[in-house]
């Protein structure tokens, strides 16, 4: 077997291509790795590749030929032909008009009540996205685990998230619970309505997000803000958790908090809002425990 | 004819064909299609490479579905990554998590699926590009031109649904900015994703009807519009760019057998080699560093995929806008990703339309334009191009705020002021870069009246010796892009 000099790279790429498709091969028998697999398999893909691309380079007739392009539009011809051969079959449905006109009721008909089924695919929103559990009153903040929470656990400049008891994995609940050291309890302004609604200097606001509704899962405690680490928005702690940067337009809602018979942190009611991004009718959900309606602003886009 | 039988001693590939032939009768057309014309251009190649990483995300994606299991259902995780054995997880993560570490070649694949879907739209978007700046969208191409709007749009969903089916912490974070997306359309928004989602999130069905609309409901639209897409290809032979010999009328190249077919058949191995390499050696979306989805926990630094990028960029720079009236109101998602977006795949769709009423040019084009000689165009394509840019870099703001060390507030508000004013000053560079190579184009010589359109990048070497050489002096200097 002789060999031109020309023929060797592609020669060259396919026998690499062997070699590694047999590599692979025992690779995957001996236990696979997944680096070598990786590597291997992309030598016999691109042994075959190269080989194929040189090949064609160098043996393969490159010829620059020139083709007729097509005229794309039919002839006056074709279009006169189709024309009659449509309006010989369509002047029989014409002297039916009435069966035309009821066959076509009958298909829109069906297209219509087929749509319904698609109400089935869920039930109808409304109260979940305007309610947590926490509208029951009187429930115990447990941690992830399940504990309840003391004022005294908490060291102040501490962030805590906790959950409605029996709710832990609720979506909607996740709640941010902050003691403020005695500086920032001076510089605390709850909300118009809201001043009975810490225990001890501690405050709970909802750890979603007003924007898209990411956990607000970060503190800067020396400046008391809390972040988003989705989409930057940052909330002030000592403004009752205003917006003061990024695309948040809303305050975090805030949970009033209580104390129970023996000395465990309770939520009195649910949160002053809705929780997480805002939605269409947002504001006409069902009334709050307390607090101010929060549409005062009417900002223009 | 029915009755010739081949003599005695004709190969087997022979008789199998006029077997096959006597029943199909598809000499005539396979003829047709051996002797096919492609003009050969660097950037025809683009979206060939867009074609193969798709059949590649198909092939991956296949065996994946073998393994993956698409439920919400917790499970107690016992598999061999050992951080997390004795977690409480989905069984959507725990088979991820399986795949990855417990089935053989399992991570090559779920990487190289992952890393296809990546190239698949990237070449995609650069595939669009060519097609934008050559000017290839005119007529009669332009219902080409909105089948690969669609084939993109459908391909970015996709890739979303892929990565959120897993039910890892970013997946799940992803999956619930979605949701807040959903529900921030006026009227419709809390139906649509009360509907989509089951419930309330995370609902009890989306992971599942994710998987159905992942595996079987957008690749198979996909699968149908790539078939339309060649079609329409064939139909009206592929454009190519002015040159000696090269007419509207005409189409010049290699014939498809065999130089082309081989070429092409290169490619696909040559994208999947690549490909394979970065499965094995560059690690993706690794899944068991983010653990399982926990409503109340969210990572710092959560970057979505690539094509994502230029939405959360736009969530991101979005002031804190709103509108509320009477109880009601719009709140602030809806402008940057569902009106942007909305807007951006509209204009998209429509712009063969837009472009033509704009020049009054409705007629057929088959030679393609050089991006220098329609400087109006290529300055909006240049333009738009920077805007979309500047929301990609501001969707990683906290990352590069890290990396750059500097605050967050600041690169917001740096990115806000580049957005209004790179976008205008990008356009105009190259409105003047166009100008300015047209010029050297055609130096002194007032022959521009002459029928033959300016030579190309398309035309090959020889053809570039006809340049007369004072004009090549010229065009040394230039940062022109290298020519095949």
């Amino acid at each position: 077997m002789t060999t031109e000099r020309s023929e060797r790279p592609v020669i060259a790429a396919f026998v690499v291509a062997i070699l590694a498709a047999l590599a692979l091969t025992v690779t995957y028998t001996v236990g696979g790795q997944p680096q070598l697999e990786g590597i291997f398999l992309g030598l016999a893909l691109g042994g075959i590749g190269v080989g194929a691309v040189v090949w064609a380079q160098r043996f393969m007739p490159d010829e620059e030929v020139a083709e007729e392009r097509p005229v794309l539009a039919s002839n006056e011809e074709q279009i006169a032909a189709f024309t009659t051969s449509f309006e010989k079959g369509g002047h029989s449905l014409g002297r039916r008009s009435l069966l035309v006109k009821l066959g076509l009721g009958a298909v829109a008909s069906l297209a219509l009540a087929a749509v319904f089924p698609i109400r089935s695919l869920g039930p109808r929103p409304g109260r979940g996205l305007k309610e947590t559990p926490y509208r029951a009153g009187g429930l115990r903040l447990v941690t992830e685990h399940g504990a309840p929470i003391r004022p005294r656990d908490l060291r102040a400049g501490t962030l805590l998230t906790v959950f409605p008891a029996g709710a832990i994995r609720d979506a909607q609940a996740p709640t941010l619970l902050l003691r403020l050291d005695e500086e920032a309890q001076e510089a605390f302004r709850p909300r118009k309505g809201r001043e009975g609604w810490t225990v001890d200097g501690i405050v709970a606001f909802s750890k979603l997000c007003t924007h898209t509704g990411c956990p607000v899962g970060l503190y800067q405690e020396e400046l008391k803000l809390l972040l988003c680490p989705c989409h930057q928005s940052t909330f002030d702690v000592l403004q009752a958790a205003e917006p003061v940067f990024g695309p948040a337009a809303r305050p975090l809602p805030q949970l009033p908090l209580g104390l129970d018979s023996v000395g465990f942190l309770i939520a009195t009611g649910d949160f002053s809002d809705p929780v997480g991004g805002g939605f269409w009718d947002r504001g006409r959900g069902p009334d709050r425990t307390d607090g101010e309606p929060d549409d005062e602003a009417e900002e223009e886009a | 004819m029915n009755g010739v039988r081949p003599p005695k001693g004709t190969p087997l590939t022979r008789r199998t064909a006029r077997w096959l032939d006597s029943r199909v009768g598809a000499a005539g057309f396979a003829r047709k299609a051996l002797d096919k014309v492609f003009p050969d251009h660097w950037s025809f190649l683009i979206g060939e490479i867009a074609l193969w990483s798709f059949v590649i995300v198909l092939l991956t994606g296949t065996w994946l579905t073998f393994f993956f299991e698409p439920s919400v259902e917790e499970v107690v995780y016992q598999g061999s990554y050992a951080p997390l054995r004795g977690v409480h997880v989905t069984r959507a993560y725990a088979s991820t998590l399986d795949i990855s570490f417990d089935i053989r070649a399992g991570l090559v694949m779920r990487q190289m699926h992952h890393w296809a879907a990546l190239v698949f739209v990237a070449s995609s978007v650069v595939h669009l590009c060519r097609v934008f700046f050559t000017g290839a969208f005119r007529r009669p191409r332009e219902l080409n031109w909105v089948v690969g709007v669609v084939m993109l749009i459908l391909s970015i969903v996709n890739g979303f649904a892929g990565y959120s089916l897993v039910d890892d912490q970013l997946s799940g974070t992803g999956l619930r900015i979605a949701y807040n997306i959903a529900i921030s359309i006026p009227l419709a928004g809390t139906w649509l994703a009360s509907l989509f989602f089951g419930g309330a999130f995370p609902g009890p069905d989306i992971i599942g009807r994710l998987y159905v609309i992942h595996i079987l409901i957008i690749p198979a639209l996909l699968i149908g519009a790539v078939a339309v897409h060649l079609f329409l290809l064939v139909t009206a032979r592929h454009t190519q760019f002015p040159g000696p010999g090269r007419t509207e009328r005409n189409v010049v190249g290699e014939r498809v057998w065999p130089t082309y077919l081989a070429k092409g058949m290169g490619m696909f191995f040559l994208t999947a080699a690549i490909l394979a390499v970065l499965a094995g050696l560059a690690q993706i979306n690794p899944i068991w560093l983010y653990g399982p989805y926990r409503p109340a926990d969210v990572s710092a630094a959560s970057q979505p995929d690539w094509y994502m990028g230029w939405l959360d960029g736009a969530l991101r720079l979005m002031p804190s806008w709103e509108i509320r009236a009477f109880g009601f109101e719009i709140p602030n998602p809806f402008f940057p990703s569902v009106l942007l977006p909305g807007v951006t795949f509209t204009l998209l769709t429509l712009w063969p339309w837009l472009e033509a009423r704009i020049t009054g040019d409705r007629d057929e084009h088959h030679l393609l334009d050089r991006p220098r000689d329609r400087p109006l165009r290529t300055a909006f394509g240049v333009a738009t191009l920077t805007f979309y840019t500047v929301l990609f870099f501001a969707g990683a703001s906290d990352v590069l705020a890290i990396t750059f060390n500097t605050s967050v507030n600041f690169l917001f508000n740096a990115f806000r002021v580049l957005l209004f004013t790179l976008t205008p000053i990008t356009g105009w560079i190259a409105y003047r870069l166009c100008k300015e190579l047209t010029l050297r184009d055609q130096p002194g010589t007032s022959d521009a009246a002459a029928p033959v359109a300016p030579p190309s990048p398309g035309t090959g070497e020889a053809h570039q010796r006809e340049i007369a050489p004072d004009e090549e002096a010229l065009a040394e200097g230039t940062d022109e892009p290298a020519r095949r």
